[in-house]
């Protein structure tokens, strides 16, 4: 065991996958990099590894058979992924940011999801799509949002948000090996953060929460950067003697009912922190089954803390007030306590 | 190139099922046991069984809406083919598909698509795994001209090339896109030529002649499995019906759709073709044997049970 950051963790789980099955690709724009480029002495030298570096030395070993630089042709790449991994590959496909869903969302939506319904259980499709969630990188509206919640909504994928090394190296060996498809986001703030990651492979199963705190009072739900960000708020509530547990589902799809009803029969009182939208998202899903299924604890009406229902802007100030933050979530808390 | 009688017989015998399977389900769609959307792929079995007498089940196509014709030169079950349509469990695709959806991935089926321009990324994640794999297979894609004016079209093209691999780009020019003429369509009037313009070769054929488009499909395929890359065909053809049963029909006289019946017929082409070298009695013969064929799939079809209910939850994820 070792410390290492999100983007390693995320990075060491694509290479022992690729080097324990020889059918794991690599599929994106860039994800070496600088392919066809001038200065890279005939295409000899190791790319830069995707944008934000994520998968930089996976060409120098694997190759350009296995790490495949292709076009910026989103369609193209989900597209090809879908019917490789429909075909006996295991592809992972590189989207750079999660925002560019909308270019080829019908290959995920319409035709990958669909496989193994629609062709009465006889097809698979086991494919990763990797891309950035998240705001806070001033990256303005096209490159900052979190679409996670579209992908929930389609039945037939996976959907998967990790918050820490740990989870997100043993979350992503899972995707790679599961047999369906997986939509894994990773959001762009969180690729510096360190946290003990084990050397060896490892996997996390889907749909187990993880209670990143132990609490009594109040429980927070969030996910990936939220995750931290309550985790804070529980932290410094910890010192006036509140005692707050956070929830993190980790995967949405599929969602840990019980563990999520089990925190929220504790504490009767619930605070459910959200970056992916103002409506029709995360929160009010979850905000939903425990309407449903867990009216009967609760102390206190739900609380939700999401961005405006904006696009994200781009100048720091407003994206810093667009963004949920630990104030936000702690004014939440205390409010569904006073109750 | 000669092909033996055999193969001359089976090529028939596909073609004569494909046309069969079609005009009975132009039939048995007005009787209320088929739900959906049908559209029929008759006046175009030349296209489909002369490139897919070229394929083995190592090889996958994709197919478009209109896809019964592919399923079944590329070997899907019949009798499995006519109880998805009819919805049944005993279906290919459980009765989840139907029509629109019919896929079997032994035969290297990768599906009918309801979606214009589906096909072709897919047919390369096909080349892709192929050429990964090195299983001497190839992706192979069948697109109409509507599909061909397609962003993702143009897509899988360019990346076909640039990764450069084993894939077949099939169009059926049948002259209209639903109910939009090709003419008025296709910004170049010209699929074939665009082809240049990603680098890659492409033949325009007559697809009415199981000849020429056996003929040109051989050689993209070989060139494909040889590792020299994708290349395009476009294949003139015409369909018998409207874009689907029950459409009002108006886009082309009752004229023009006999003359099209009574002089672009593939089957009537064939036979005129094959004189002198397949006896005619062989050819009636298949006539009657694909007769009784599609009456015995209609009868069991229609006798088959229905899925049941619990099965509605089945099948969404491998695993969960």
């Amino acid at each position: 065991m070792s410390k290492k950051s999100y983007r390693n963790a995320i990075k060491e789980a694509i290479e022992f996958e690729m080097r324990r099955d020889p059918t794991v690709v690599v599929i994106g724009e860039d994800v070496r990099g600088g392919h066809g480029a001038k200065n890279t002495e005939e295409n000899k030298l190791e790319g830069f590894g995707g944008v934000l570096g994520v998968t930089k030395g996976l060409w120098t070993e694997f190759g350009s058979e296995r790490v495949i630089d292709t076009p910026i042709t989103e369609s193209a790449i989900i597209g090809m992924t879908a019917g490789a991994a429909a075909t006996g590959l295991r592809p992972i496909a590189d989207l750079m940011f999660m925002d560019f869903f909308g270019v080829c969302y019908d290959m995920l939506y319409n035709q990958a999801a669909k496989f193994r319904y629609m062709f009465g259980g006889k097809a698979k499709a086991p494919m990763v799509v990797r891309g950035m969630i998240g705001a806070g990188f001033s990256a303005a509206a096209q490159h900052s949002q979190s679409p996670y919640h579209i992908f929930t909504s389609t039945p037939g994928l996976k959907v998967v948000v990790p918050s820490s090394p740990y989870d997100a190296k043993g979350l992503l060996t899972q995707s790679i090996r599961d047999d369906d498809p997986v939509v894994f986001c990773e959001h762009k703030l969180l690729y510096d953060i360190t946290g003990e990651v084990p050397d060896e492979d490892y996997t996390i199963p889907f749909g187990v929460a993880n209670y990143t705190r132990q609490g009594t009072d109040v429980t927070i739900i969030a996910l990936s950067l939220m995750v931290h960000r309550a985790n804070e708020v529980a932290d410094k509530l910890a010192t006036e003697g509140i005692s707050v547990e956070v929830v993190d589902p980790r995967t949405i799809s599929p969602l840990d009912e019980e563990g999520i009803l089990e925190s929220v029969a504790s504490t009767g009182r619930v605070v459910i922190v959200d970056e992916s939208a103002a409506r029709c998202g995360f929160a009010h899903d979850v905000a939903a089954l425990i309407a449903q299924k867990g009216f009967y604890a609760l102390k206190a009406p739900i609380e939700l803390v999401t961005p405006p229902h904006t696009p994200v802007p781009f100048s720091n100030v407003l994206e810093q007030a667009w963004l949920p933050s630990a104030e936000r979530i702690e004014i939440a808390v205390r409010k569904v306590l006073e109750v | 190139m000669k092909l033996t009688e055999n193969q001359l017989l089976d090529a028939y015998k596909h073609m004569r099922d494909i046309r069969e399977f079609e005009e009975r389900l132009h039939v048995e769609n007005t009787t209320g046991d088929i739900s959906g959307f049908i559209h029929l792929y008759s006046g175009e079995e030349a296209v489909a069984v002369g490139v897919c007498e070229n394929l083995t089940n190592k090889d996958y196509i994709t197919s478009t809406h209109r896809g019964h014709g592919h399923c079944i030169a590329k070997g899907c079950d019949i009798h499995a083919m006519m109880a998805e349509i009819f919805g049944k469990d005993e279906g290919l695709c459980r009765g989840k598909g139907g029509s629109m959806h019919i896929a079997d991935l032994n035969k290297g089926m990768l599906g009918a698509n309801g979606i214009v321009g589906g096909g072709p990324p897919l047919a390369i994640g096909a080349a892709l795994t192929a050429k990964t794999l090195k299983t001497g297979g190839i992706g192979l894609s069948f697109t109409g001209d509507g599909g061909s004016n397609h962003g993702l079209t143009f897509e899988a093209m360019n990346m076909a090339v640039v990764l450069q691999l084993p894939v077949v780009f099939i169009f059926e020019n049948n002259g209209f896109g639903e109910g939009t003429g090709c003419d008025y369509a296709v910004g170049s009037k010209d699929i074939a030529g665009r082809a240049a313009g990603f680098g890659m070769p492409a033949e325009k054929v007559d697809g009415t002649d199981f000849f020429a488009v056996y003929e040109a499909a051989k050689k993209a395929i070989e060139r494909a499995r040889e590792g020299k890359g994708p290349s395009v065909i476009e294949a003139i053809t015409n369909r018998f019906y409207s874009h689907f049963e029950g459409d009002p029909g108006l886009v082309r006289s009752k004229e023009e759709i006999e003359y099209i019946r009574e002089h672009k017929d593939p089957l009537k082409i064939f036979r005129q073709k094959v004189k002198g070298q397949v006896s005619e009695e062989k050819l009636d013969q298949i006539d009657k044997e694909s007769q009784s064929l599609i009456d015995d799939a209609v009868k069991k079809a229609r006798a088959a049970k229905n899925p049941e209910v619990s099965q509605l939850y089945t099948d969404v994820y491998v695993s969960y």
